[in-house]
């Protein structure tokens, strides 16, 4: 292999006395100093959180107000951590999404165990639970850091869908209910 | 006006001097203030941020346009952190030198005042006579009492060093030691041309700064000895401690370098003694290379009344407020040089160029006879 000698040049008089490589350096710090800064001054201004960010998990429902998780507890297996804790539960008769698939009576993530893996979003057939944008979860205790159902819909919001499954299986299930009759 | 004026900076009753000491003080405590804010906002401008944007006073705080400008600019934060200084608790370490170690920080400050009392910032006339904007009158010594009283401050440094009993601060020390020694001879030397240049033979006030400013009528200093002024400026750099040659500090390798054991309010003290000494630093080298209080080259301040005076002394405040904005921007700018090398360009590159250039105007002043 060849040996290529690079040639070090000795410095010119200019440049051991500093000076111009110093005025140079203050016109580098004078041009970054005009220009305008670049901090994000944060309780005040907020980031723009891209979509496919993964913030605080959260559930959804779909565009008729219905809860769409359907409590099959595929993500409380799959966390990693253990987050997820969902107490299973039927829907009433009189519930106006009766005849639709189960609902969980309680849905607990415990956002000092979570770890924003996201795998319970990926393993939820319903596309029930969502990381969404918020990236900023605090708590005075740590009851307030586990997030019930209640806290999971409010930060979940709507999914907008227009499949609306739900109401094609309600609508099946009270006509073949009706065939019965 | 003008017999305020006159009563001010002239008389001598003792209430007047009592109020020209509370003003020195007041002066210069606001000076070193917000000459921390002038640091802390230019570096965070040079580095893209915004700097202290915050610190409001609740009386303050809901007038309309002034109370955000005040907080935008961080107006408040400076009377904050003297607060903080002031209000913390001021621990003494076990292992100091006690005496020594409480006397360091006054030792540091008082030649600071001391120089400043003396500094003349402006000019002013009553009755036909003219005498300087200065705290003290009569005073007029001339600058080699000056240095002789600025270089003092290298005592606070050591005995800071040596009475902290620990390892970095005692590095700090010799090293800032060293340096202010070796750059006050290449100091004088550049100095010496500007006295040969003001000094015509037969003038009696040689080495008076107002004589320095009053030969500075038409071209400046720095453009006439340029050389000069560019050694004399590297020399106050080195003897403000200010980056590049932040030897006795050297905050990565020495932690807080000499005053690495003081907290509170006696490092408060280290830090105003500091700003003071960039004050001296960037007054001296106005009022001998850039022109004092006149305002531009061959456009010296005129008339006699107090609005020529103001005038004079707003453009000294100006050119002071320019150097101190100097000062942090080469801090940014550029990086601290090692020990070797700052006793390097101390010993064989600014004091030979120091001696050359005097030699050269001697030979020049000679030969033009």
């Amino acid at each position: 292999m060849a040996i290529k000698v690079v040639e070090r040049r000795p410095l010119t008089l200019a440049e051991r006395t500093y000076l111009p490589q110093i005025l140079a350096g203050l016109k580098v710090t004078w041009d970054n100093m005009v220009r305008p800064p670049v901090t994000l001054q944060y309780p005040d201004e907020r980031p723009a959180i891209p979509q496919n960010y993964r913030g605080v998990p959260t559930l959804v429902m779909d565009p008729n107000g219905r809860e769409k998780c359907v409590s099959c507890q595929l993500c409380e297996f799959v966390c990693p951590p253990k987050a997820i804790r969902i107490t299973p539960g039927e829907m009433s008769e009189d519930s106006a999404n009766a005849h639709v698939e189960k609902a969980p009576k309680e849905f607990e993530i415990n956002m000092l165990r979570c770890i924003y893996c996201g795998l319970c979003q990926e393993v939820c057939p319903e596309e029930a639970i969502w990381l969404q944008s918020q990236y900023s979860m605090t708590g005075l205790s740590r009851e307030a850091m586990v997030n019930n159902k209640a806290k999971l819909y409010e930060l979940g919001g709507t999914l907008p869908d227009n499949h609306h499954k739900w109401d094609k299986k309600k609508e099946e299930a009270e006509r073949q209910a009706g065939g019965h009759h | 006006m003008e017999n305020i004026l006159h009563d001010l900076l002239l008389s001598p009753a003792w209430h007047f001097t009592a109020a020209r000491g509370v003003t020195l003080i007041l002066i210069v405590m606001t000076i070193a203030g917000y000459s921390v804010l002038l640091e802390r906002k230019a570096s965070a401008w040079i580095q893209g941020r915004i700097g202290p944007n915050r610190t409001m006073h609740p009386l303050i705080g809901w007038i309309p346009f002034l109370g955000t400008f005040l907080q935008k600019g961080g107006f408040i934060q400076p009377a904050a952190d003297g607060g903080k200084f002031l209000f913390k608790e001021d621990a003494l370490p076990g292992h100091v030198r006690k005496a020594y170690y409480v006397l360091a920080p006054i030792v540091a400050l008082a030649p600071a005042l001391a120089v400043l009392v003396m500094l003349p910032f402006g000019e002013f006339f009553h009755e036909g006579k003219r005498y300087a904007v200065s705290l003290t009158q009569g005073a007029d010594v001339g600058v080699l009492l000056m240095f002789a009283v600025s270089s003092l401050g290298v005592y606070g440094i050591a005995l800071a060093g040596w009475s902290a009993n620990s390892k970095f601060p005692f590095l700090g020390a010799v090293r800032g030691a060293a340096q202010l020694i070796s750059y006050e001879l290449a100091m004088g030397l550049s100095v010496l041309t500007v006295f040969l240049a003001t000094s015509a033979p037969g003038v009696d006030q040689g080495l008076s700064l107002v004589a320095m400013v009053d030969a500075q009528k038409g071209a400046w200093n720095l453009l006439t000895q340029p050389v000069a002024a560019l050694v004399f400026l590297i020399c106050v750099f080195a003897e403000t401690n200010r980056h590049p040659f932040d030897m006795p500090e050297s905050e990565t390798d020495l932690v807080g370098g000499f005053h690495t054991e003081y907290g509170a309010f006696k490092f408060g003290i280290f830090f105003v003694a500091e700003y003071s000494h960039m004050v001296i630093g960037s007054s001296l080298f106005i009022l001998m290379f850039l022109g004092g209080w006149h305002v531009l080259p061959w456009l010296p301040t005129v008339g006699e009344g107090w609005v020529a005076s103001l005038l004079g002394v707003a453009s000294f405040f100006l050119k002071l407020c320019f150097f101190l904005f100097f000062f942090v921007w080469v801090r940014w700018t550029i990086p601290r040089f090692r020990y070797d090398q700052v006793m390097r360009i101390g010993w064989r590159v600014l004091l030979p160029v120091a001696v050359l250039n005097l030699l050269a105007y001697f030979a020049w002043y000679a030969f033009r006879g």
